[in-house]
């Protein structure tokens, strides 16, 4: 299958969310690829958007299973949680679940006003009622795929697909 | 009952023999080697093909745990382990409860282990009443009583004025007296060699020196005191060197080292296995060397089982709060086998250290096959492997720093007194 | 033999001791008690990472100091917390240690903190655990005997990271009763396997363990030679049995020869940092003036120590 270019499809999800955003909201980025994302979407839309980033290693479901990640990063949020209208960043929305942990764990600092979710690409394959607010592009992908969003030494986001296996990647891009 | 042992190999250490040879068995007694005596029609034959037949194993230290310790281990199953272990006499330490101090313990103990027609015993009684370190025990009556030596167990013998004493009244009547070197403060509490396993381990430890001190007290005691003293359960390399130099003093000391400590060290304990909680504890692998180096030399003169049964709630605690010990009769024979092995000591020379050395000790006329001794054998298999396992021992005591390990030599038959009591 | 902390896949499964753990176990520790400092700084302090599990708390020896903060720990992990005293022996009751973990383990507990006053008891339940095919149950030493304090040297090896940034370029100092220190052997492992080129053991003969040369540490009886060009000094808590034991004198003599004061504190370097595991007896082993200076960060590291506890858990619960 052929996946979008990473790039232009950025430059689709800022289209879609210059002028809809609020103004003052504060962009989420889960790590790493919504890290990325979030970063570059906070120079392309105007506005006052503070960028915070976000680890769901301790909230996720599967830690049981699998057990914590060998890096773990720090949560940073440098703005008030309490009343913000907040646009949570992914690089890819799958199953749902990390959107979902990402959530609670955002309740933890404060309550929101709203939620908004973005995502650089929706492929479908949902297991929780999660919906992006925007999204980049659409895609169907085959089971056995995982999408992963890489970043070049120059900047430049690049999509590709890894055979599901190498389950680490999968699990930054919403698994 | 008359017994043809054929076929085998005859390994008499003190008599110097070691060839193929029929061994005739009658009336308790070795009745001829090689040739029939006349008129001879066996009973039962034994094909010795491809086994070593030799002395009975004489081990001069096995706890028996009666009286007093019945839970651990009764004379029963300790002389059905000590007989499939081809050992057909041993001495047991004064350290029972109560400890034989009296001649009517001693008697006691004497008839129930005739009455099992096993192994021989041979009680040791205690230096001092009740092992306090206090009083002497009356030692003209536990002599009689049938005591071939006095000892302090592993009990602290703190007075030396006390030792002096019991040394000198033990020179007057010529009775032996056979001793741990084990200084009573230094060390105390300790669990462990004082080396890197127990600094690493964090375990209270036992300094060589405490061996070493009391070595030199009794060594001079000995000398002035003229008392034939046996030092038991080397543990140093030290303490080998100081027993090595008292002997080229032409001091009348021996001593002997527990099987053991022949074979592992303090690094054994590995996390904390209180298998390998022993008194005294195992050392480095220098004194390891030592003491294998000493048995084969002849500094020490013999090994021992230090047979001492522990059950499981003995050993399934934490190590500093386990109970010291392990089972050993019937590793006695396995365990020899292995040091010589390593040590390159020919078999003749190895079955010694546990057949005419301890013997000597004891001063009996036993550990030997000659025409007319009592007819006490051990016939076993060298080349036989085996697993020790809690199912292949007979002694209560399952506990044992060599649970699943393979050992050497197996033994076939026992015969004591000319009754064969064991077979494999 | 494998070790018997790790799993399988050389995962920590428990934490017994930090002797023989590979550095980058040791790392992952230190890197994961980072965003758990965050999160106390936060209003709402928990995770929901062990969530529905039952940590107990076995404690054979008292302490509530060490207790709370494991506590703490796990009910920010969203642990149930079961707090067992009990109390100096074991068998008070007449009921063995492993007889109380296999009844425990029975009520459904996931994980052990154990204290016991004998060095290798935290090994003797972890082995028993495993001999019996629990694999899902998990024991976190919280102190044995003399040997080891694993979670201590942890954070005591985060405090110093936090402050120095690279073990690779420091040498540390360890002052006091060595011998009977728990804290100081864990220390000791775990500074030896991340790198650190120099660690040093200062005090008498007495309160120093015969073979410390061979675990790595260059020994020192003259406290102002060995504080010479140190970055890092820990001053270990002296008890009061030691003088009852013929170890020492007196308080006062020690204070004198081996105590932090000022001046002794001068022989280090300039921007050398003051540890204690506590709690401290001051004018024993720390001058006052020194354990509330601005080189002492001592309360720092109890910060510390509950971040590392949650990391502890975490990783060892995961696995």
């Amino acid at each position: 299958m052929t996946l979008p270019d990473a790039e232009q499809t950025l430059a689709a999800l800022a289209d879609r969310m210059r002028g809809a955003v609020a103004f003052d909201a504060r962009f989420v980025g889960i790590y790493s690829g919504g890290a990325w994302v979030a970063e570059r979407l906070a120079q392309m839309i105007p506005g006052e958007h503070p960028v915070g980033y976000i680890d769901v290693s301790f909230y996720r479901d599967d830690f049981h299973r699998k057990g914590l990640k060998p890096e773990v990063k720090r949560t940073e949020l440098p703005f008030e949680v309490d009343g913000a209208t907040i646009v949570l960043v992914d690089d890819v929305l799958y199953t749902g679940r990390s959107v979902r942990a990402a959530i609670n764990e955002l309740f933890d600092y404060g309550r929101p006003e709203r939620i908004e979710l973005a995502v650089l690409v929706d492929r479908g394959g949902r297991e929780l009622p999660v919906e992006a607010t925007y999204a980049g592009a659409r895609l169907a992908v085959a089971r056995e795929l995982s999408v992963v969003l890489s970043r070049g030494a120059d900047g430049r986001l690049l999509l590709s697909t890894e055979a599901v296996g190498a389950e680490r990647a999968a699990e930054s891009s919403g698994a | 009952m008359k017994i043809e042992i054929r076929n085998g190999r005859l390994i008499d250490p003190k008599h110097g023999i070691d060839r193929t040879a029929t061994l005739f068995v009658a009336a308790g007694k070795v009745a001829a080697i090689g040739e029939a005596p006349a008129g001879w029609n066996a009973n039962r034959t034994i094909d010795a093909a491809g086994l070593v037949v030799g002395p009975g194993l004489i081990d001069l230290s096995a706890r028996l745990r009666e009286p007093g310790f019945e839970y651990k281990a009764t004379l029963e199953s300790e002389m059905e382990a000590a007989v499939a272990g081809g050992v057909t006499s041993l001495a047991c330490p004064p350290d029972t409860d109560p400890p034989l101090d009296e001649p009517g313990l001693v008697e006691m103990l004497k008839h129930r282990a005739r009455s099992l027609n096993k192994a021989h015993v041979y009680p040791v009684g205690a230096l001092s009443m009740g092992l306090r370190g206090e009083a002497l025990t009356e030692m003209g009556e536990l002599a009689e009583a049938g005591c071939v030596a006095f000892s302090h167990a592993d009990q602290p013998l703190a007075d030396t004025q006390l030792l002096y004493r019991a040394m000198q009244y033990a020179a007057t009547f010529g009775y032996r007296v056979w001793l741990r070197p084990q200084d009573a403060h230094i060390g105390k509490g300790g669990v462990a060699h004082d080396g890197e396993v127990a600094t690493r381990l964090g375990l209270p430890a036992v300094p060589a020196s405490a061996e070493t001190i009391a070595l030199a007290t009794i060594i001079a005691l000995a000398r002035e005191t003229g008392v034939r003293v046996h030092l038991c359960r080397l543990s140093t390399a030290d303490g080998v060197a100081m027993m090595r130099a008292a002997k080229k003093d032409g001091l009348a000391v021996t001593c002997d080292v527990a099987a053991h400590h022949l074979h592992l060290c303090d690094v054994d304990i590995g996390w904390f296995n209180a298998q390998c909680h022993l008194v005294p504890p195992l050392r480095g692998t220098r004194d390891r060397a030592a003491l294998c180096a000493g048995l084969a030399d002849g500094t020490i003169d013999l090994v021992c089982s230090d047979h001492t049964p522990v059950d499981d709630d003995g050993k399934q605690v934490p190590f500093g709060e386990s109970e010291p010990g392990a089972t050993g009769l019937e590793l006695l024979l396995p365990l020899t086998l292995k040091w010589a092995a390593g040590e390159k000591v020919a078999l003749p020379a190895a079955l010694a250290r546990i057949t005419a050395q301890p013997a000597a000790i004891l001063g009996l006329d036993a550990g030997h096959l000659a025409v007319g001794q009592a007819a006490d054998v051990c016939i076993f298999d060298p080349a036989a492997h085996w697993v020790v396992e809690p199912q292949a021992l007979r002694s209560q005591g399952k506990n044992t720093p060599f649970l699943g390990l393979e050992v050497p030599g197996r033994v076939r038959y026992t015969l004591v007194s000319g009754q064969i009591v064991f077979e494999h | 033999m494998r070790n018997p902390q790790l799993n399988a896949d050389g995962g920590l499964t428990h934490l017994l001791t930090l002797e023989g753990l590979p550095a980058d176990v040791i790392r992952q520790i230190l890197d994961t008690a980072i965003p758990f400092t965050s999160i106390a700084m936060r209003d709402v302090k928990k995770v929901p990472l062990l969530r529905g599990k039952a940590v107990f708390n076995l404690f054979f020896e008292n302490s509530t100091r060490t207790r709370t903060t494991f506590e703490i720990a796990a009910k920010r992990l969203s642990a149930d917390v079961i707090n067992l005293n009990i109390g100096a022996s074991s068998t008070s009751k007449g009921e063995t240690l492993l007889d109380t973990v296999d009844n425990l383990v029975a009520m459904n507990a996931d994980m052990f903190v154990v204290r016991h006053a004998q060095s290798g008891a935290p090994h003797l339940i972890a082995a028993h655990l495993n001999r019996t095919g629990r694999n899902h149950v998990h024991v976190v030493n919280a102190g044995d005997g003399r040997h080891a304090h694993p979670t201590q040297g942890l954070l005591d090896l985060f405090t110093i990271r936090h402050y120095k940034r690279d073990f690779r370029n420091l040498t540390v100092a360890i002052v006091g009763d060595v011998l009977h220190s728990r804290v100081a052997r864990s220390l000791i492992h775990g500074l030896t396997t991340v790198g650190t080129p120099e660690v040093r053991a200062i005090g008498p003969q007495t309160l120093l363990p015969t073979a410390l040369q061979a675990l790595g540490v260059r020994v020192f009886n003259d406290m102002r030679e060995g504080l010479k060009g140190c970055d890092v000094i820990v001053m270990l808590r002296l008890q009061s049995e030691r003088m009852r034991g013929a170890l020492l004198p007196s308080a006062g003599e020690f204070f004198k020869h081996y105590g932090l004061t000022p001046d002794k504190l001068a022989m280090a370097k300039p921007d050398a940092i003051v540890m204690h595991p506590g709690p401290m007896n001051r004018g024993v082993e720390i001058d006052s003036a020194v354990a509330d200076g601005e080189r002492s960060v001592i309360l720092p590291q109890v910060t510390f120590g509950i971040a590392v506890r949650m990391a502890v858990l975490s990783i060892v619960a995961g696995n």
